[in-house]
């Protein structure tokens, strides 16, 4: 994790050792976070419960859609092909909704990434909010950073294998819940959480926990910052798409240059000589969830999540200088400090964010329309291949169709099928003939498939292809589909 | 990879390089992490797994067959039976129903139009087309022209006992009744000639006289096709006023070879082959193609 893209010349790290640095693998360096208090603090606290609270009981939550329709506000019907989402019931072939909404988060976190960076990895990723609740445990269990480093190096004592005990059963019961909340969106919540307790959930249940429970466990538990650091694609995509109007978190290195001890720097104050605000007190590096020191520039292990902030404003606090030696910054003004001009403040609106808020509009206000206007029935049309056309005993002209008819609603509807295009045509539904329209009935949330003739009489010669249309009429709500097709003959 | 001798590293950084260059950018000679390591050792050991677990070392007459026991036959067989599992819900509906009850049940029909279709194309295709087209000498199923008939009892019928198959209970069991050849049975070329002028105008109205052929079609042909010509689904003698596409062709040469040297097509018994749902469910298929009465 050296490829940082600016360091003070006069880099504080000892160069590493050659014997050292020719290994081609090396030892993971343990990190013991310490717990830190402060405004960045308190808004990752805010988002680990609020995102949670909303992970563990969606689920739960009732959308009454009608009898014999699942009642489970969010759910991913696969036996059915159905997604649930409140009032909207997306079926398969309309899976450009999900493309859509895939496309909205995309274009949400370049908008985050461009305005303050890694955002989205500081506060928001399940990786970031489930370690932070993992290091939670491991604090109430084993105690502060001091603490537990201190008991890693010496041998095991019933008290720290309790202690270690109770850790890792506590990391496992949220492990343990976490695949559980994931399965509850894939079934009735209620229903399998019942069935779950009395060992009757079907066995894929039981085997999606099982991983869900093992990967949060090692990752959040185990692997932690070497997800960020080396499992982790986006941080590298991230980088391909920040630039220097971008916040980042950083450390001002004119306010705090030269660093030293605050007793030294008074000194060297009351004698008149320049001296940083920097105290090299090294909180900003014990409390990093990453191990990095942003002192020495902006770093891929840095995920931003602002801890360190909370740690410096703390000391400056207490120390009586001004807070912000550590804060969000752009590259910009990191340069603009550098040859001593005054800092700029952060430009929201430029043309890079007013691209991706265009964009997010525009597939936003796209998906909005299609959504309240998309029909809740449907028709489709398959022509027969073999025989295109048939002629019949009489000399009349008979075209075969397979036509599917949707009902998207959760009760059964009676539809309305008629021909356009075809005056003379006559519509025939196994056995059923009609010149005018055929009653078609479709259960609630179901599809019917219907084997369709078309006759035209001996008198009547139509062309070799005449463009139709099949026309499928809800006559209570006056809603239609139709579907454009031919008719062919000799 | 790391040039020994001369330890070359990089001066913003503090990492050596590999001492590769290319214009001027040098590679970073960035350790990975131990535990990508222990990764890739546990993926060895998870793959001797599969030579314990799984068929693995070809030896002369065989293989290792792996402690599960698990054949790629075995798997497909397993995913067959799970098919038959899923469907045996609708399958023993339509082994129970009458076919006049499957039609009338639009999700009934629906699943034996589809069961049906798959079974046609496993069976029926060849001779009779993937959408039962037909060809010369097999029966467009989509039209109305039935040699056996066309309601849903006669076709699960004619399926199941076929047509001059041999089977008792088949249309024709022995081929006795089939289109004779009139040539040998007393009808000189001439008499052909007109008779089969006769038949052909039926479709195609003409000017000429066909009055003498019309005779003889009275004399010989009407005991089995009629007097008017419509055809008797019994003997499987074709309605020769129909306008639909002819087994054979219904141009006056080929009405000609016809008569004179006799047609005998032939469809097997299929009731010893297929199970009574696949039979009901390919009768519901074939009406639906259009074809039936």
């Amino acid at each position: 994790m050296t490829l940082s893209v600016e360091k003070t010349p006069k880099a504080r790290h000892p160069l590493p050792e050659p014997e050292e640095s020719d290994a081609l693998y090396e030892a993971r360096k343990q990190i013991y976070p310490q717990s830190v208090s402060g405004t960045f603090r308190n808004i990752k606290w805010g988002l680990l419960v609020g995102g949670m609270l909303l992970y563990y009981f969606l689920p739960f939550v009732r959308w009454d859609r009608g009898p014999d329709q699942p009642g489970q506000a969010v759910l991913i019907d696969l036996a059915n092909g159905r997604f649930y989402f409140f009032g909207i019931a997306i079926w398969p072939q309309e899976v450009y909704y999900i493309t859509g909404l895939l496309i909205l988060a995309a274009f949400t976190l370049f908008l985050m990434n461009a305005l303050a960076g890694r955002v989205w990895c500081g506060y928001l990723c399940p990786q970031t909010v489930w370690t932070d609740l993992y290091l939670l445990i491991e604090r109430w269990t084993q105690g502060e950073r001091r603490e537990r480093m201190k008991k890693a190096g010496l041998p095991w004592t019933p008290r720290t294998l309790a202690e270690a005990g109770a850790k890792h059963a506590l990391w496992l019961l949220v492990a343990w819940w976490t695949g559980g909340a994931w399965v509850l969106y894939f079934a009735d919540a209620p229903t399998l959480v019942k069935q779950l307790a009395t060992f009757d959930a079907p066995a894929q249940a039981y085997i999606w926990i099982g991983i869900f429970t093992a990967t949060t466990y090692v990752l959040a538990g185990f692997a932690r910052e070497q997800v960020c650091l080396y499992m982790c694609p986006w941080p590298r995509i991230q980088a391909a798409l920040t630039d220097e109007w971008a916040l980042n978190v950083t450390y001002r290195v004119d306010r705090g240059e030269p660093r030293g001890s605050f007793k030294k720097a008074r000194l060297l104050r009351e004698a008149g000589q320049p001296a940083g605000d920097c105290v090299d007190c090294n909180q900003c590096v014990v409390v990093c969830p990453t191990g990095v020191d942003i002192r020495n520039g902006l770093d891929m292990g840095c995920i931003q999540c602002g801890l360190c902030i909370d740690a410096c404003d703390s000391v400056m606090t207490r120390i009586g200088r001004p807070k912000g030696l550590i804060g969000y910054d752009t590259d910009l003004n990191v340069d603009r400090r550098a040859q001593g001009l005054a800092a700029l403040k952060p430009r929201v609106f430029r043309a890079r964010t007013i691209a991706y808020m265009v964009l997010i509009l525009g597939v936003a206000a796209a998906m909005g329309y299609s959504l309240a206007t998309r029909h809740t029935l449907g028709v489709d049309v398959m022509h027969d291949r073999n025989p295109i056309y048939v002629a019949l005993s009489d000399g009349s002209l008979r075209n075969g169709y397979t036509i599917r008819a949707l009902n998207k609603t959760g009760s059964a509807r009676d539809f309305k099928l008629t021909l356009d295009g075809l005056p003379r045509g006559q519509l025939e539904v196994l056995g059923r003939k009609s010149s005018g329209a055929l009653d078609v009935r479709v259960e609630a949330d179901q599809t019917l498939e219907l084997r369709v003739m078309v006759t035209t009489p001996p008198d009547a010669t139509p062309p070799q292809s005449t463009p139709i249309k099949f026309v499928l009429t809800d006559p209570k709500t006056g809603e239609q589909a139709s579907r454009a097709d031919f008719f062919k003959g000799p | 990879m790391v040039d020994h001798t001369h330890q070359d590293i990089d001066a913003a950084t503090g990492t050596p390089t590999t001492g590769h260059e290319w214009d001027g950018i040098k590679e970073l000679n960035t350790p990975l992490p131990r535990w990508w390591l222990w990764l890739f050792y546990a993926c060895i050991v998870w793959a001797f797994g599969y030579w314990i677990f799984y068929p693995a070392i070809p030896l002369p007459g065989g293989h290792t067959p792996g402690i599960l026991g698990w054949t790629s036959r075995g798997a497909v067989n397993a995913d067959v039976q799970d098919l038959v599992r899923q469907r045996a819900e609708f399958v023993s509906k339509i082994e129970k129903a009458s076919l006049q009850e499957i039609s009338a049940d639009p999700k009934l029909a629906e699943f034996a139009r589809a069961y049906g279709r798959s079974a046609f194309g496993n069976n029926c295709a060849p001779c009779h087309g993937s959408g039962g087209q037909g060809a010369v000498g097999y029966p467009n199923l989509a039209g109305d022209r039935w040699l056996w008939g066309g309601s849903l009892d006669q076709i699960a019928a004619t399926i199941t006992h076929g047509a001059r198959s041999g089977d008792p209970e088949g249309h024709d069991p022995t081929g006795a009744a089939g289109m004779p050849a009139w040539s040998k049975m007393g009808l000189s070329s001439q008499q052909i000639e007109e008779v089969a002028a006769y038949v052909a105008s039926l479709v195609n109205p003409t000017n000429a006289d066909v009055s003498a052929g019309q005779k003889i079609f009275a004399e010989n042909c009407a005991a089995c096709h009629g007097e008017n010509a419509k055809g008797n689904a019994e003997m499987g003698a074709p309605d020769l006023t129909s306008k639909s596409k002819w087994l054979y062709g219904s141009d006056k040469a080929t009405i000609v070879e016809t008569v004179a040297n006799g047609r005998a097509g032939q469809m097997p018994a299929w009731g010893a082959k297929l199970d009574p749902a696949t039979i009901k469910s390919l009768a519901i298929f074939v009406h639906s193609l259009g074809g039936g009465k």
